[in-house]
């Protein structure tokens, strides 16, 4: 129940993101900022529903956001950034999940239905096409 | 009072509802035609107590009648009028309630319109009246609106501010007339199933269900995005959010449906297939409302978070489903298909059409689920966010869309491929000449926008050739004038998406009064930022000026609000609109005597919402079609008596 309740109470504050990072916070190279800021696209609050980083307004998320341009100015790669937030909060704060024999499912399912349906049009096709010659004859 | 006379109207309607399932299914068979009378009564009376219950709770509402724990826990005596009314389905009793009322008006219309044999008839009501049935019971046994609260309080807990807004208004009662809606289409294919009539009669008898379940999720889609738009204050308007994709999954079954309920009402081809689909579209609705309902996913539409209301709503989800699949197992094998038409015909590319769209719905379903079950299973949490459905749904998408143009030129059985392409060329000629305009003029250079754009002016250029070989406007059949725009509103929300991910610019800074930023050609300059006093609500609202080749062309005032009853606060943004392009503003924190202001410059954003009105208005002309004939029979017979 306290969980619930906690949970409520910070996805009452990511509503309305009221905002990211602005004025003296933001990196001064406009480059390392823009990296900062796709990654904190890519990146998900971890205590809100399905908000990234980048839109959040929760205390967490703020932290987060800085902590990237900690790391960025510290000279992280942008994967040495992503690995380091994994490492602390799992796959869960990537949007983007990743390719592991647990997500094949996900990742290949689409298109695995997509084939055994153009199979299945393929061979509707054909027996309509069957039955129309036959009945020409 | 009212609150006992709501509660004693939902009993009464309980029981005649158990009355329309058992003699509606009863009359299913040739000779119980006394069987049909009492199940169309039992609708009727259905109907009744629900719209009273219905009619109770939003008295209790208007009236502020903190009496019942409902209106106590959702209402507020200084929230404006329209809210009151519109806060009857703003929490989980009263939109359960609202899902049932939308269920009865729709067995009544079953009723009145008679549409399809009395056997068909009476078996889609007995199916309606199981729906009822349970959904009735759901909300007695474990929803109940009604409920006392002694001693009443003072004033109410007031409504979650962000559903306090005139777009979201209409929003709710939108989804629910398509959703259970498509429990009209589920109703008729089970019917069809049970009496053996599986012929194209069930589809010609629902198909002015499934365009009006379409019509207004069409719609209901469309207003939330807008919604999401210019309320979240991060100028986005899709997030692949699971609520979203709930409502997402039964519109692309439903919009396979009508076009494979096309083809088997014309040439009786695909029936089991069209029965599987409004079977499944129906249980998509039903899965989105499991979804949002039982508390699984937490987010601001699941103002209920019971555990003992998910495991009903799944309980009943399973026997529904279940039923109807066992149902269309055992009977399915029966009906031959029998279809015969060439490679390249009208058929072929409702196949595709309907692979496509199923395959787009089946990838919804696995991104939505997918970390549900993965966490139940192994515990382990991942995110499925819009990275996932770039890559998976988009590419699904833009084949469906690539195709669309082909499908209203080729004619039933043997379609002339030649003449197609002979009449579509011009359209592809403006594609290419699209995409290279933006290759050459546009910058940032992208590939990608440039091929999006192609594809959106492909569709475009098409419906408006397919309308024009078709000749006189005013002897066009009805059913090409509704595709041709149902089909030019898709490539005009495409250009819409196109536009605002692509081509975005987005400004954030903190501005003190008098400081500016620029954005995109404009500069922005903060003005000042005041207080006011709403009705229900506490306000800073900023003036910001526009500024463009150095004479200020507009003032803007985006809002921050601050509702002490509910203790939350919302974004109002500030939209400048030209019709083609949108200049955003969003007003952020006060931090050291300034204040943060998020700017986006989103090139035609209003035409993902001009689509979606398109899309509507082609399913409304498609609807009208159907019934003119039925309207103009039903005044004759009128003027004859």
């Amino acid at each position: 129940m306290k969980r619930v309740l906690l949970t409520l109470f910070f996805s009452l504050l990511c509503i309305n993101a009221v905002f990211a990072i602005a004025g003296s916070e933001k990196l001064t190279d406009p480059r390392l900022e823009a990296r900062a800021v796709a990654l904190q696209k890519e990146l998900r609050c971890v205590v809100c529903q399905g908000q990234s980083l980048d839109e959040s307004n929760a205390p967490l998320a703020a932290d987060l956001r800085h902590l990237i341009r900690v790391r960025i100015e510290a000279g992280d790669s942008d994967e040495q950034v992503e690995q380091y937030l994994v490492a602390r909060y799992g796959d869960f704060i990537l949007m983007k999940p990743p390719l592991e024999p647990l997500t094949y499912a996900l990742w290949f399912g689409p298109l695995g239905i997509l084939l055994i349906g153009g199979a299945a049009v393929a061979l509707v096709v054909f027996r309509a096409r069957k039955r129309l010659d036959s009945a020409s004859r | 009072m009212t609150g006992e006379i709501g509660q004693f109207a939902l009993a009464l309607a309980f029981a005649l509802s158990a009355v329309m399932a058992i003699s509606g299914l009863a009359g299913a068979r040739e000779t119980a035609s006394q069987s049909r009378a009492i199940a169309s009564s039992a609708a009727i009376g259905m109907f009744v107590f629900v719209a009273l219950a219905f009619g109770a709770l939003t008295y209790a509402f208007v009236t502020s009648d903190f009496s019942v724990l409902d209106v106590a826990q959702n209402s507020h005596t200084a929230k404006p009028m329209i809210y009151k009314i519109t806060g009857v389905w703003g929490n989980h009793e009263g939109s359960m309630l609202l899902w049932v009322f939308v269920l009865a008006i729709y067995s009544a219309i079953i009723v009145f319109a008679q549409r399809g044999s009395a056997r068909l008839t009476s078996a889609a009501l007995g199916v309606q009246g199981l729906l009822a049935c349970a959904f009735l019971l759901f909300i007695l046994f474990t929803s109940n609106p009604f409920l006392r609260l002694d001693p009443p309080p003072f004033e109410g807990a007031g409504l979650n501010p962000l559903l306090q807004d005139p777009g979201l208004a209409f929003h709710p009662p939108m989804l629910y007339i398509g959703y259970v809606g498509l429990s009209a289409a589920f109703s008729y294919a089970a019917a069809a199933l049970i009496t053996g009539e599986a012929d194209a009669g069930w589809a010609r008898a629902a198909r002015p269900f499934m365009l009006l379940a379409w019509i207004a999720l069409t719609i209901g889609i469309t207003l939330g995005s807008w919604w999401a738009y210019y309320v979240l204050g991060w100028g986005g308007f899709w997030f692949w959010d699971p609520v979203e994709n709930a409502a997402l999954m039964p519109w692309l079954i439903a919009t396979a449906l009508l076009h494979s309920a096309l083809a088997t009402e014309r040439t009786g081809a695909f029936r089991s297939w069209t029965l599987l689909l409004a079977i499944l579209g129906f249980s998509l609705s039903l899965i989105g409302t499991f979804l949002v309902r039982s508390g699984v996913l937490s987010s601001v539409h699941a103002f209920a978070s019971d555990p003992t209301r998910g495991v009903y709503i799944l309980a009943m989800l399973v026997a529904a489903i279940g039923g109807a699949l066992a149902l269309f197992a055992w009977r399915a094998p029966q009906l031959q298909s029998g279809a015969a038409f060439e490679v390249v015909s009208k058929e072929s590319m409702l196949l595709l059409n309907n692979v496509l769209l199923s395959a787009a719905a089946a990838t919804v379903f696995i991104g939505t689920l997918y970390p549900l079950l993965l966490d139940a299973l192994t515990g382990q949490k991942i995110s499925v966010g819009p990275p996932y459905f770039a890559i998976t749904f988009a590419p699904i998408f833009v084949v469906l869309i690539a195709l669309v143009p082909f499908g209203p030129r080729l004619g039933w059985r043997n379609g002339d491929g030649r003449a197609a392409l002979r009449a579509l060329a011009p359209a592809f000629g403006i594609a290419l000449v699209a995409a290279l305009a933006v290759l050459a003029f546009v910058t940032p250079r992208s590939l990608v926008a440039a091929l999006a754009f192609a594809l959106a002016m492909w569709t475009i250029a098409a419906a408006v050739i397919d309308l024009a070989k078709r000749g006189d406007i005013r002897t066009l059949p009805i059913g090409a004038f509704a595709s041709a725009l149902a089909h030019l509103g898709l490539g005009i929300t495409l250009l819409g998406i196109t536009g605002t991910t692509i081509w975005r610019s987005e400004a954030l800074d903190l501005l003190k009064p008098g400081q500016t930023m620029p954005i995109a050609g404009y500069v922005l300059r903060l003005e000042g930022v005041q207080l006011y006093q709403g009705p229900n609500y506490e306000a800073e609202r900023a003036t910001v000026s526009v500024i463009s080749n150095g004479g200020t062309i507009a003032t803007m005032s985006p809002e921050k609000r601050a509702y002490p009853v509910e203790g939350q606060a919302t974004a109002v943004t500030a939209i400048r609109t030209t019709g083609f392009s949108d200049l955003y503003l969003a007003l952020g924190d006060e931090r050291d005597g300034g204040w943060v202001i998020r700017a986006y410059v989103s090139p035609l954003a209003p035409f993902i919402w001009f689509g979606g009105a398109f899309m509507a208005f082609g399913g409304m002309a498609a609807l009208w079609g159907r019934l003119r004939p039925s309207l103009a029979s039903a005044t004759k017979l009128a003027a004859a008596e």
